[in-house]
């Protein structure tokens, strides 16, 4: 637990603040005003034109850190020397990809002196793309039909099931909309080029898009669920603008996931509201969203309540939020010199 | 005054974006020994490339796989799987240890004959068995695994020939939600055409129905597909129980478990996403506990696994013969060894460190062997220190596979030696020759005189 | 062989091209002979130099030292 006025130091993740962001910068600043004056941000970057990097009134020293394919053998030597620097308390990874090394490496990490708050192995793979349908089927959540297919020819017999029109995803990203045999195979055909296989074929849900930005405690609580209605998307389909609402049925689906799966940690629940009033569990993303700050500008910090958990603390759910709060995201240009530019990636410092 | 270790000099772009040096697979330390024997003693001594096996890395490998299934169920046995390694020394260090033979062709059932393995524990797979290698096998009291209808027959017709009745399994292929599903060896559950071949071997009379086989993929990284595997030849087993009377005496799950090798287009590498080998126990015999056989009839459980014991302690040490670079300015390092014996380079991306100090100045660069062939390609992207000519490497991970199915295509096939317990070298495969290679070559009369 | 004029670098081995844009890193040795070529020392002085300060044979110097001639065109800090 975090005694009075120590400085408590943080490693985020995910400083690319760029048109389709990571959460890293927004993780920051929710810590920043949960933990004034009393917080010390280290940034771990990929790569070197992550903007976190370079805002130093944000991040206060980066190193790079290997990618993810490099296993975690490297990531842990390179958080070994991270750690005899900074002495570092608790780690808040915030990409998808990274996720698998984190998890696998929380004991080490704990060893080291380290906290983490992430979900189990378990957890993470039951709310994977290919496992979804069978997850909701299993906790009775609302998720769309799916089928996972492996040959062009099972198609037919999918769209027979799920009617037109239908969703082609791929098994990483990308999801093309068919609405007849011929688009299906050609999107079929697209998408297993780029990510594999399988195919994910989906029924098609239209409605209001809506995520929730969840925190669960890892006994079945749900510290807190913050529903946001998208006002304005980019052309990547992500929120660039975004209000709070008020939806006991939202709340309700939140509490409904978290107490079914003992979800540790942060997640997103990316819901589609149809006419009626159904939500649909479209995709869970098993981190933070990028617009995070919103909760705690609706006065449920969630990154702030997620490290006092890792620390050690008993948090109480919250139960209040402000309803009719905007993010806005804007884009600024930062100014800096080349010689950071080289110090970042000559020696993986800033 | 001592002069200084030299590096060509190079200067590398400071990409926006791209990997930084944190990011690649670069490997930490250089790999100057292989069981306390040094590399550049060892290429001395038997030249470049050099296969190397460790005895000690195989007995240790072997001992903990055994451990993982025999401290979780009461009754099991391994066998050697002879096409993933059947040079006879590295066989041979499997019987020491206890294990069985597992053969798929008449030529590697001869080689475990040879070995001093008796026919009572050789297991006969694969879909090629000729009417003289089966009348050998049923002489033996091996165990025949059958792989389709004809060869049924053809045992049926050779048991009445011999006036024996010979012990055989049926091979059974099955969907464990496995993609792809490997349905060309053996007979179908879904469809009952294993349950079908079940009932004809019990029916003729003329065979003892001993065992039932599956072997669902290669490479699986799901410990769920085997219980499935276990469930469904455990439904067989039960019926042929209760409906034929027949006792079926061993279950054989085949193999298919993985190595630490990193698949090629893999995202994480393969030592942080393989399952343990205590996980694939913990699924197989969990399953089979609950199959519902009492104690005293509980089957046999046989593994044929081979690429996860074999694999680690297999070696290749190379040379760097050339640098040069590509047209788009990438680095290229010609090595003196390539797919021609490193086979399973067309699926890994195997794992290369250098066999002497370097500095941290890495590079990231194509290795290609020394065929004159476009395939020639070892890794098609690794981030390694900049090597001189003649520098030295290790391969890891190489046991499994390449040294069966290297080709003798253009370069000959290297020395292969063992280091045992104690650290002693020794050659169990010589560097192929002229002489060797051409023995088998015949010269019509008429070609053998020319003038240019 | 010439490096372009307003070719920046520093200690640790960093190389800035102001014309392009373009950062690069260079080796300890790489960073040593570009400090030389930036001082105008003549080729053959900096070779017997190299020959003096590192272990590394004349043929071996002679054919490293086109590939990273090669290296500096191609990154665009030589003078034509």
């Amino acid at each position: 637990m975090l005694a009075n006025n120590q400085l408590l130091t943080v490693a985020v993740t995910g400083l690319n603040a760029i048109d389709s962001p990571g959460p890293g910068v927004a993780v920051i600043r929710a810590l920043r005003e949960g933990f004034p004056d009393k917080v010390r941000i280290i940034g771990l970057s990929y790569e070197t034109m992550e903007p976190g990097i370079y805002l130093h009134n944000i991040v206060d020293k980066t190193y790079q850190i290997p990618y993810p394919s490099a296993g975690t053998e490297a990531l842990l030597k390179r958080l070994e020397y991270i750690q005899e620097k900074e002495n570092l308390q608790l780690i808040i990874p915030n990409f998808d990809a990274e996720l698998y090394n984190f998890m696998k490496m929380a004991p080490a990490l704990r060893s080291m002196g380290i906290a983490s708050f992430l979900p189990t192995q378990e957890q993470f793979s039951a709310r994977d793309k290919i496992n979804l349908y069978q997850f909701g089927l299993k906790y009775g959540l609302s998720v769309p039909k799916d089928q996972v297919i492996y040959h062009e020819s099972e198609l037919y017999a999918s769209a027979e099931n799920l009617g037109y029109p239908l969703v082609v995803k791929g098994k990483f990203y990308d999801a093309i909309i068919a609405h007849t045999l011929e688009q299906a195979q050609k999107a079929f055909y697209k998408l297993s080029a780029k990510w594999g296989f399988p195919i994910i074929v989906q029924q098609f849900i239209s409605g209001t898009e809506i995520n929730i930005a969840v925190l669960g405690d890892g006994k079945g609580n749900t510290i807190s669920s913050i529903p946001m209605r998208k006002l304005y998307i980019t052309d990547k389909g992500k929120a660039w603008a975004g209000i709070t609402i008020e939806d006991e049925t939202l709340i309700d689906l939140a509490k409904k996931f978290v107490a079914a799966t003992h979800w540790k940690g942060g997640c997103e629940l990316e819901i589609m509201r149809t006419a009626d009033g159904t939500p649909y569990i479209m995709e869970i993303n098993p981190r933070f969203p990028a617009w995070i700050y919103l909760t705690a500008a609706a006065g449920q910090n969630q990154p702030a309540a997620l490290a006092r958990m890792a620390l050690g603390e008993t948090i109480e759910p919250f139960t209040e939020y402000e309803v009719g709060k905007i993010f806005i995201r804007y884009a600024w240009d930062h100014i800096t010199d080349v010689k950071e530019f080289q110090q970042i990636s000559g020696f993986g410092e800033l | 005054m001592q002069k200084l270790k030299y590096e060509s000099p190079a200067i590398q772009k400071m990409n926006a974006g791209l990997m930084n040096k944190y990011g690649s697979r670069t490997e930490y330390e250089p790999v100057k020994q292989i069981d306390g024997v040094a590399v550049k003693d060892l290429i001395a001594q038997y030249g470049s490339p050099l296969f190397v096996i460790s005895e000690r890395t195989i007995r240790r490998t072997y001992q903990n796989a055994v451990r993982a299934f025999k401290t979780r169920y009461p009754k099991v046995q391994f066998a050697w799987s002879y096409k993933t390694n059947y040079i006879n020394a590295v066989c041979k260090v499997f019987h020491q240890e206890g294990s069985w033979a597992e053969v798929v062709s008449g030529f590697e059932y001869r080689k475990a004959l040879g070995n001093g393995v008796p026919g009572n524990k050789i297991i006969f797979n694969g879909p090629e068995k000729t009417n003289e290698e089966l009348k050998l096998a049923i002489n033996n009291d091996s165990l025949i695994h059958i792989d389709h209808f004809e060869e049924l027959y053809q045992l049926i017709d050779l048991s009445d020939e011999l006036g024996k009745k010979p012990r055989v399994a049926i091979r059974v292929n099955m969907d464990t939600g496995i993609y792809p599903m490997w349905d060309r060896f053996g007979f179908n559950y879904e469809n009952g055409q294993a349950w079908s071949a079940i009932q004809k071997i019990v029916a003729s009379g003329k065979l003892q129905l001993t065992g039932l086989h599956c072997h669902i993929g290669t490479f699986m990284l799901s410990t769920d597909a085997y219980a499935i595997a276990v469930k469904k030849l455990g439904d067989l087993a039960m019926n042929a129980k209760t409906q034929l009377n027949t006792q079926i005496q061993y279950l054989d799950l085949g193999g298919g478990l993985p190595s630490a090798n990193t698949l090629r287009g893999a995202y994480l590498p393969g030592s942080d996403t393989i399952p343990s080998v205590d996980e694939f126990a913990e699924a197989i015999t969990n399953a089979l506990l609950q199959l519902g056989f009492s104690s005293n009839e509980l089957p046999l459980l046989i593994l044929e696994s081979g690429r996860a014991l074999i694999d680690d302690a297999g070696y290749l040490l190379g040379s760097v013969l050339a640098n040069k670079r590509l047209s788009d300015g990438r680095r290229a390092t010609i090595m003196d060894f390539g797919v021609n014996i490193l086979f399973t380079s067309f699926w890994y991306e195997h794992k290369i460190s250098p066999a002497q100090d370097f500095t941290h100045h890495t590079e990231d660069m194509v290795l290609y062997g020394p065929l004159c062939m476009n395939i020639d390609v070892v890794r098609q992207s690794v981030n390694l220190p900049l090597l001189n000519r003649g520098d030295q490497v290790v391969v890891h991970k190489v046991g499994a596979y390449n040294m069966t199915q290297w080709m003798q295509f253009i370069q000959m096939r290297p020395n292969v030696v063992m280091i045992d317990e104690k650290g002693n070298t020794h050659l169990i495969r010589e560097a192929e020759t002229l002489e060797y290679i051409e023995q088998m070559e015949k010269m019509p009369d008429h070609l053998q005189h020319f003038s240019l | 062989m010439h490096l372009k004029k307003n070719i920046a670098t520093s200690e640790s081995g960093f190389i800035f091209n102001p014309g392009t844009g373009d950062s690069y890193s260079a080796n300890p040795i790489a960073a040593e002979i570009i400090g030389m070529l930036k001082e105008g020392t003549p080729v053959s002085s900096i070779k017997v130099h190299i020959m003096a300060t590192y272990e590394v044979s004349a043929s071996q110097l002679e054919k490293d030292w086109d590939d990273f001639s090669n290296q500096l065109k191609y990154a665009n800090l030589l003078d034509n």
